[in-house]
């Protein structure tokens, strides 16, 4: 139960320093240590599929990718100043939380017991095909984003907003 | 309320689900905003296989937070490939400077 509880701190702190951090690739580090040990939520909660998937899509993957355009973007430090003022924040954050975690709350039924007539790979390829079929579009329209993230920045036939003539085909 | 696995989780659902949105208000870095983007998608895969062992069927829980996980990754590339050719042409990952552009 302790191990449980510390997991679920662990994940949040994790989170919080995630969006704290000012290093952008500080941040990535501390995005997939959360994405770790969501995976271990997940496999504690009976999911070991998509546990495994997690691991290795959200803390392997993703952090590749967020340091890779990093990298490339740089890192950028901003002024303080806010948005969103503070009090309307914390204000919108708390009813937020509030509302769900009541509706939630009220709606929780007691777990049953090791019911899943359903097994995980039935459930994707026979009960949810549809949503497979989308998987497959949506992992095609992820290719054409990381063609955008690799593609290389030449200067020419790029818009100049100032002079309103395109650089690469100036005299 | 007694700290059982359900409940435990249930928390980590609703902390996620709120530091996520809280990133999503304040921050004003483009990167930081996919990252803010992720935590929120981590909170409802974790609601959604939680639901689904609820009702006694993970199976489908889990084929949803699969598309979802799915979904988040594709959203991550072109989000970060978004911000860095916004970074190129325009020379600032600041939301508020990129707003103010439009002027």
């Amino acid at each position: 139960m302790l191990l449980n509880i510390l997991i679920v701190v662990g994940t949040l702190i994790c989170s919080i320093q995630a969006i704290r951090s000012n290093r952008l690739l500080i941040s990535a580090l501390w995005l997939a240590g959360s994405s770790a040990l969501v995976a271990l939520l997940l496999y504690m909660l009976g999911a070991a599929e998509v546990a495994v998937i997690e691991l290795s899509v959200g803390a392997g993957l993703v952090t590749v990718i967020f340091v890779f355009a990093i990298n490339i973007a740089g890192e950028e430090s901003f002024s303080i100043r806010r948005l969103i003022p503070r009090p309307i924040t914390w204000g919108l954050l708390a009813v937020t939380v509030v509302l769900l975690g009541g509706l939630t709350l009220s709606h929780m039924a007691p777990v049953l017991p090791g019911i899943d007539a359903l097994p995980f790979a039935k459930a994707v390829w026979e009960v949810r095909g549809l949503d497979a079929l989308l998987q497959v579009i949506i992992i095609f329209s992820g290719v054409l984003g990381l063609l955008g993230l690799l593609a290389e920045n030449s200067g020419a036939g790029q818009f100049d907003p100032i002079s309103g003539d395109k650089p690469g085909v100036k005299l | 309320m007694n700290f059982s696995i359900p409940n435990v989780i249930l928390l980590a659902v609703l902390g996620l689900l709120g530091v996520g949105l809280y990133g999503l208000l304040v921050m004003r870095n483009l990167i930081k905003v996919v990252v803010a983007l992720q935590i929120l998608a981590k909170g409802a895969i974790l609601a959604l296989v939680l639901a689904g062992r609820m009702q006694g069927a993970i199976g489908i829980g889990q084929s949803m937070a699969l598309t979802v996980i799915v979904a988040d990754t594709v959203i991550a590339v072109i989000g970060l490939s978004l911000a860095v050719q916004v970074r190129r042409h325009c020379g600032t990952l600041d939301v508020q400077a990129l707003s103010s552009l439009r002027r």
